[in-house]
């Protein structure tokens, strides 16, 4: 269904509203021909605005939830008859953003929530230790759930664009977090510990019955070779982890890399 | 544009006029990607950025004329050539840049 010419305040204020209550939207907007500047919301089930033109209008609408679905933006050329020149649109795709789940409200997520709020992520912290998973130890995390590992996720939905950490340290809430979430398609799954620790924590899980395939998708211990020492170096190398799996690399220095400085957002299509 | 949003609605709560720049097209290496805005008010504010420091101050003047003519604009930047006070890109790439006020 499309709405008719709204105005730019409109437009504007249901973006905003999209942002905040995290709905997946595209904005198209004329960038090259007439009318120049003029935009077209695409939402889940209805569009607002108008690009002057209803086929121009379809058109851009097909291709913008495709856009959405790479999580991509970009300006395309569409022909119009009676036009000599394409008229220039610049989609631009804003998917709902990442979730960062952490397990264990431990000194460790404390950098790693407001770096990773930085970033973009939503942030959601889950221990059952009140003294450590609270509002003053972590002011900026989205939602704090006080609960066992397994109570957590039968609260919190994990989508393809969801990454977990889990830092506990201690099998007790180890083991449920990693159990609930090899099953469900997040994007990430690390865990926190020595070799030791996860030599013994993959032998468990496989022989709690979890497949090879699913133990392969650990990522224990957690984070970059960047021989991160303090809470919050090993908060930078377990989100430099997260951005090179998110973009499609593997880590390491850009001196000894070729090719493109900056990755392309890898779609989360691996993990549907 | 969503980076820039706080400073934009706390400008345009304090009674101010904003426009936004936007990367639409990168061709070659260029500092940033498609869809890295910057936030321009009519009191003079900016926040974000569209390269790597290099047509900022260049945006921003744009900026300010699109606010005064309320016309959106397409600039294209490339590589600055030997003229020092040209502007343009130093790492060899081409950036289209729209430039639009938030409201009429």
């Amino acid at each position: 269904m499309t709405a008719g010419p709204s105005s730019r305040a409109a437009l504007q204020a249901r973006l905003e509203e999209a942002f905040a209550d995290r709905t997946p939207v595209a904005v198209a907007t004329i960038v090259r021909g007439e009318p120049l500047g003029a935009k077209l919301l695409i939402l889940p089930d209805e569009t607002m605005g108008g690009l002057g033109n209803p086929a121009l209008d379809s058109a851009v609408e097909a291709d913008a939830r495709a856009l959405l679905d790479d999580e991509k933006s970009e300006t395309r050329p569409y022909s119009l008859p009676g036009r000599d020149e394409p008229v220039e649109v610049f989609i631009e795709a804003y998917p709902p953003p990442p979730t960062l789940l952490i397990f264990g409200a431990v000194h460790v997520a404390q950098p790693l929530s407001h770096f990773a709020k930085a970033l973009g992520f939503d942030v959601i912290i889950s221990d059952a230790r009140a003294k450590l998973a609270n509002r003053e130890r972590f002011p900026d995390a989205d939602q704090i759930i006080l609960a066992w590992p397994d109570e957590t996720l039968e609260q919190v939905e994990v989508r393809p664009n969801t990454y977990v950490a889990i830092l506990s340290h201690d099998p007790k809430f180890d083991e449920p977090a990693l159990v609930g979430t090899l099953e469900t398609r997040a994007a990430y799954i690390g865990a926190i510990g020595s070799r030791k620790t996860n030599e013994d924590r993959r032998r468990r899980l496989a022989e709690a019955g979890m497949s090879p395939e699913q133990v392969a998708r650990l990522r224990a211990p957690i984070g970059l070779d960047i021989g991160a020492a303090t809470p919050e170096e090993m908060a930078i190398s377990i989100l430099g982890e997260i951005i090179a799996l998110r973009r499609g690399r593997t880590g390491g220095s850009l001196t000894h890399a070729t090719g493109n400085i900056r990755g392309e957002r890898e779609p989360a299509k691996a993990a549907r | 544009m969503k980076d820039v949003l706080p400073e934009v609605d706390a400008w345009r709560n304090a009674g101010n006029q904003v426009a936004i720049a936007t990367v639409v097209k990168v061709e070659g290496s260029a500092p940033r990607p498609v869809g890295a805005t910057m936030a321009v008010s009519s009191a003079g504010d900016l926040a974000g950025s569209v390269s790597g420091g290099c047509v900022e101050t260049a945006v921003f003047e744009e900026a300010q004329e699109v606010l005064r003519t309320g016309q959106p604009k397409l600039i294209r930047y490339g590589i600055s050539d030997e003229m020092a006070w040209d502007v343009g890109l130093a790492c060899g790439g081409t950036i289209e840049v729209f430039v639009e006020p938030v409201t009429e």
